[in-house]
């Protein structure tokens, strides 16, 4: 007897059969969230200002108050600090935008709703890391026109300059991102996080090197500073952004390329590490 | 065997928070297709019970199969299997509610058509509004969307209803009802009695951490004492008798034809019975 399979089957059955299709894979899953994770970020203008103005008006102030040559030489004290801020603007949207954004998430109940379907970490991190480097090109866009219409910097001309400011941004936005995501395990709410993530933002702007110039800074903080990424972050944009006779006042007196690579890379990894040992969804146990 | 024959097997379930223990020695079996409730006061266990269920919180010991796994182990294909409706959620506030669920249509390999899921939640005329401007009834009814998204076959609804009134509790008992009637199994906590017995084909009553009843709504009842309550008032004073034949007992008292003033003869109801189960009656 001619059974058509299909139709004999009941409807329960059915949409049974059809919910045990595999999921898609995390990065699929991951990939799907870009765009909401984008619409997240844009659609709050408080966050977007604090966002990209924050290190733009701070670069504009401090660099006008600055307004001096660096001795014996044709650049600007301003200059030199506009190309550091490069460093500050991806701290804001790799380290705090992630510290807070991820606390909030763990808040809110997005991450314990994310857990509860067949998405994993790395699909929401695929989510979360585009919106860190969407964001944090975005930065660079606002503060590389700041540098170079207020206190006229020069892009890089040659390919190398090109090469280094693109491992620099990469290695900086991983670095920062991780430390940011580290960093919110231990805020309980956004609020906290908002504070945990400022806090050593702010100290690190001035032990770093983007507020005030390394030369000016005394050793103990030079050497707390050259702990931390965002100095060698700062370091490494100043590389590009400055003429090459400004190496000068490095403390090294050179741009120490390989220096800059190993500590971010040391950094990324540790903080990869870190992250992996520590993440959780929620709050509970 | 255990995971064939019904969606949740739970044998000696315990759980303990530091000195306290939310969850002890609690056994548990739900039918597929089948509408469950655990009904509690607060701080009965309720939450933490689904919570283990749903894979979101480690249990202390005891054996737990759901649809056919053990939920603190499964993967993202068991994922894909269970819907889960959150208590609390506040969150993608400023996504709308049409892209907050296409969002996560997109975490399953077969899932509703979005749009069809609004409607059957009474979204589908908020679908462009911005998810923080909702309603707290309309915030729910999202939770439930996104919660059988994935065309689950088990559904988590931890206390669904708490904080609505009376009309929206009503209108989202029919959202429930329509969800099960494609044999979805769903199971529910609750603190509202009369949620559950709406709701239910069993009740499992709970209350500090431990199993007191299961049964279907109607024969809890006869898990407590069935005693009719006959009162009357003769003169000034009030007589109150419990007894297991109140004809009779109405037949002695009147038999030389006197009238019993305000004679009222009840039956223990549910809501006595569960007082009496979690021990305050």
């Amino acid at each position: 007897m001619a059974v058509n399979h299909i139709e004999s089957a009941s409807p329960t059955q059915h949409r049974v059969a059809e919910s045990a299709v595999r999921p898609p894979s995390s990065l699929r899953i991951g990939l799907s969230r870009v765009v909401p994770e984008l619409k997240m970020f844009f659609r709050r203008p408080e966050q977007l200002g604090l966002t990209f103005s924050m290190p733009a008006v701070i670069c504009i102030l401090l660099g006008s108050i600055f307004a001096t040559k660096m001795p014996h030489s044709e650049t600007s004290t301003g200059a030199v600090i506009a190309a550091s801020m490069l460093a500050y603007g991806i701290l804001s949207t790799s380290f705090i935008n992630l510290g807070i954004g991820i606390a909030a998430d763990r808040e809110t109940g997005a991450l314990k709703r994310l857990r509860g379907t067949p998405a994993t970490a790395s699909s929401y991190f695929v989510g979360k890391i585009s919106l860190v480097a969407v964001a944090s090109l975005a930065e660079a866009i606002v503060l590389l026109s700041v540098g170079v219409l207020v206190f006229k910097l020069r892009l890089p001309t040659d390919v190398f300059g090109w090469f280094t400011l693109a491992w620099v941004f990469l290695l900086g936005i991983v670095s920062c991102s991780l430390l940011g995501i580290f960093v919110s395990n231990f805020a309980s709410n956004a609020v906290s996080a908002a504070v945990i993530t400022n806090g050593p933002a702010v100290g690190l702007q001035f032990v770093s090197g983007t507020y005030v110039p390394l030369i000016l800074l005394p050793t103990w903080m030079l050497t707390l500073g050259s702990i931390f990424p965002v100095k060698w972050m700062a370091q490494g944009f100043r590389s590009v952004l400055l003429p090459s006779n400004m190496a000068v006042y490095e403390p090294a007196g050179s741009w120490e390329h390989w220096q800059t690579f190993s500590v971010l890379t040391a950094w990324s990894i540790g903080g990869l590490v870190a992250c992996l040992s520590v993440f959780r969804w929620s709050d509970r146990t | 065997m255990t995971g064939q024959s019904s969606a949740v097997h739970v044998r000696s379930l315990a759980k303990t928070y530091g000195r306290l223990t939310a969850v002890r020695d609690l056994d548990l079996d739900i039918g597929y297709g089948e509408i469950f409730a655990i009904l509690g006061p607060n701080g009965a266990g309720k939450s933490t019970t689904i919570e283990i269920l749903e894979g979101h919180r480690k249990r202390d010991s005891g054996h737990v199969c759901v649809l056919g796994e053990d939920p603190g182990t499964a993967g993202s294909s068991w994922r894909a299997k269970i819907g889960i409706v959150l208590q609390e959620a506040s969150d993608f506030g400023m996504l709308t509610v049409s892209e907050t669920v296409q969002m996560f249509a997109k975490c399953y390999g077969k899932a509703r058509v979005p749009e069809e899921v609004l409607e059957l939640a009474g979204l589908g005329s908020v679908s462009g509004a911005r998810v923080r401007t909702l309603s707290g009834g309309q915030r729910r009814r999202l939770d439930v969307a996104l919660g059988i998204i994935g065309m689950p076959q088990l559904v988590f609804l931890d206390e669904p209803t708490t904080g609505f009134d009376p009309e929206a509790r009503r209108q989202f008992w029919d959202l429930i009802k329509l969800l099960a009637a494609d044999g979805t199994t769903v199971l529910l906590t609750t603190h509202y009695l009369e949620e559950a017995a709406t709701l239910a084909d069993r009740v499992a009553v709970i209350a500090g951490g431990r199993l007191v009843a299961v049964d279907s709504p109607a024969k809890l009842t006869g898990h407590v004492s069935t005693a009719a309550t006959v009162q009357w008032r003769e003169g000034d004073e009030l007589h109150v008798e419990e007894t297991d034949h109140p004809t009779d007992l109405i037949r002695q008292r009147s038999k030389d034809g006197a009238e019993l003033a305000q004679l009222t003869v009840t039956r223990p109801t549910l809501e006595d019975a569960y007082l009496q189960l979690i021990g305050l009656a």
